[in-house]
């Protein structure tokens, strides 16, 4: 009974309409017995906070297409910080520019995992993020 | 850690991250959600518990996302109530792991204050609902929420659980589902006190309509009969026919918000009826009751676990394998065992 899962928010801000990726990574950590709470396209940064605190995450995975990274992922990290989430682990998912990169992982990304990523690559990195909380 | 308040006073003080948190430490099972729970239990009972289940793919998110919408936003100028929601979705019996995909279906509540979300995986119980959702609606009734919506897994036959949990339970059908003989079958249709054909827009839906009423019709009203250690306990006082509750049937398409308003009526009407008649109490009764009986049951099976040492455990186990004893028989050499 007694069991520690990890729970993970995958979430697609914005308005690109392709939830292909954020499917198939929701589904790999399924896979790797984690909780993973779906919320589906188009949410605001604000919608995925909320989310986040009520069902008390580990980790936010955001997937991005449409090039709108740099103005959603701070306002997403702002928002679980002004909640105290802090402690989330937010890592990123989609079509993210080389030179994004360390800006990114400035704001305190966790991790950046355009196409061709390992699926296990993703969940070691969950499980070291959560592990070191 | 020691000198912050309780995470109960928080949760009390309206405090939602605390709530989120709590949540997780009652789900979990840990030593600080038992707490805080003995801290809050006093402050439960007030809630409407109304449990939405039915068959996968019957609209039961959108249906949940609908009535909350209702009650957060009725039309007649009411007092809006604060709502909480909990989904319940399968978890891999292969994995452990789960997909929770009823916020999609929810984002008409996003932003509300008044709305609290959460997904729970069935972590391996089979009733339709998690071992731990009782404790959860415990935690958001003490919260303040005075109506707590526990949507099931998607429910086929015997997944019965939310009749023991709820005060009020939708049953919730789609055109095409089965004929008049699933209708009449024991188990799930039983258990509603709304009956609700979902996506009645799709075709078939007159057929649907008619299968599950001329069941209903079949029916004779009766009160509800409690099983309590395998003996039938009646309600002290046979209601007149005119003072039982006749399952009302209703159609909705929760996408389009059509038939939602009657919905919501009949579901106050049945906390009405449950009220007047003193079977709110009952059933409150009944739930507490095998909430005991199985609290009783997991303790004492923990507690014994722990005095039968792992080795005695295991050659008991090969004895069985092995057929050199039957199941029952292995019972009683474990129980005669521990008692030594």
């Amino acid at each position: 009974m007694s069991e520690r899962k990890i729970r993970v928010l995958i979430a697609k801000p914005g308005l690109d309409g392709h939830d292909r990726g954020a499917k198939v990574v929701a589904r790999a950590l399924r896979d790797a017995g984690m909780e993973v709470i779906y919320t589906g396209l188009r949410q605001t940064p604000e919608m995925i906070a909320e989310a986040a605190l009520q069902e008390d995450v580990d980790a936010v995975g955001l997937s991005i297409l449409s090039g709108a990274h740099m103005a959603l992922v701070p306002r997403v990290i702002e928002q679980l910080k002004a909640n105290g989430q802090d402690h989330v682990a937010v890592f990123i998912g989609g079509i993210i520019p080389d030179e994004d990169l360390h800006p990114l992982m400035d704001l305190g990304v966790m991790g950046v995992y355009g196409p061709g990523t390992l699926t296990d690559h993703i969940i070691r990195d969950i499980r070291a993020a959560v592990r070191r909380d | 850690m020691v000198n912050e308040p309780s995470l109960a006073k928080s949760v009390l003080s309206g405090d939602r991250l605390a709530l989120g948190r709590l949540l997780t430490q009652i789900e979990n099972d840990l030593p600080e959600g038992r707490q805080a729970l003995v801290e809050l239990y006093s402050r439960t009972g007030r809630a409407h518990l109304i449990g939405v289940t039915g068959a996968p793919g019957t609209g039961k998110s959108s249906l949940v996302n609908q009535i909350a919408r209702f009650y957060r936003q009725p039309p007649d100028g009411k007092q809006p109530k604060p709502v909480g929601i909990i989904a319940v979705d399968p978890s891999s019996p292969f994995t452990g792991g789960a997909l929770l995909g009823d916020r999609v279906r929810m984002r008409d509540l996003a932003g509300d204050p008044g709305v609290f979300i959460r997904s729970m995986a069935s972590r391996g119980s089979l009733g339709g609902l998690a071992a731990s959702t009782a404790g959860l609606v415990d935690a958001l009734d003490a919260a303040g929420y005075e109506v707590v919506l526990i949507e099931t897994v998607g429910a086929g036959q015997g997944e019965v659980d939310i009749v023991r949990l709820a005060h009020t339970t939708l049953v919730v059908e789609a055109p095409g589902l089965g004929d008049e003989i699933q209708a009449i079958k024991a188990g799930i249709l039983e258990i509603a006190d709304v009956l609700v054909i979902n996506k009645a827009d799709l075709p078939g839906v007159e057929n649907t309509e008619r299968a599950l009423r001329s069941m209903l019709e079949l029916a004779h009203p009766a009160p509800r009969v409690y099983l309590q250690h395998g003996q039938v306990e009646h309600h002290a006082q046979v209601l007149e026919d005119n003072e039982s509750w006749q399952t009302p049937l209703l159609r909705t398409v929760a996408t389009q918000g059509s038939g939602i308003d009657e919905l919501v009526e009949k579901i106050e009407l049945h906390r009405q009826f449950l009220r007047q008649s003193g079977e709110w109490e009952l059933r409150v009764q009944a739930r507490l009751r095998s909430q005991l009986e199985s609290l009783l049951q997991t303790a004492l099976v923990t507690r014994w676990r722990k005095s039968v040492s792992e080795s005695r455990y295991s050659a008991v186990l090969d004895l069985l394998t092995m057929r050199q004893i039957s199941p029952w028989q292995a019972v009683e050499s474990l129980l005669d065992g521990a008692r030594q």
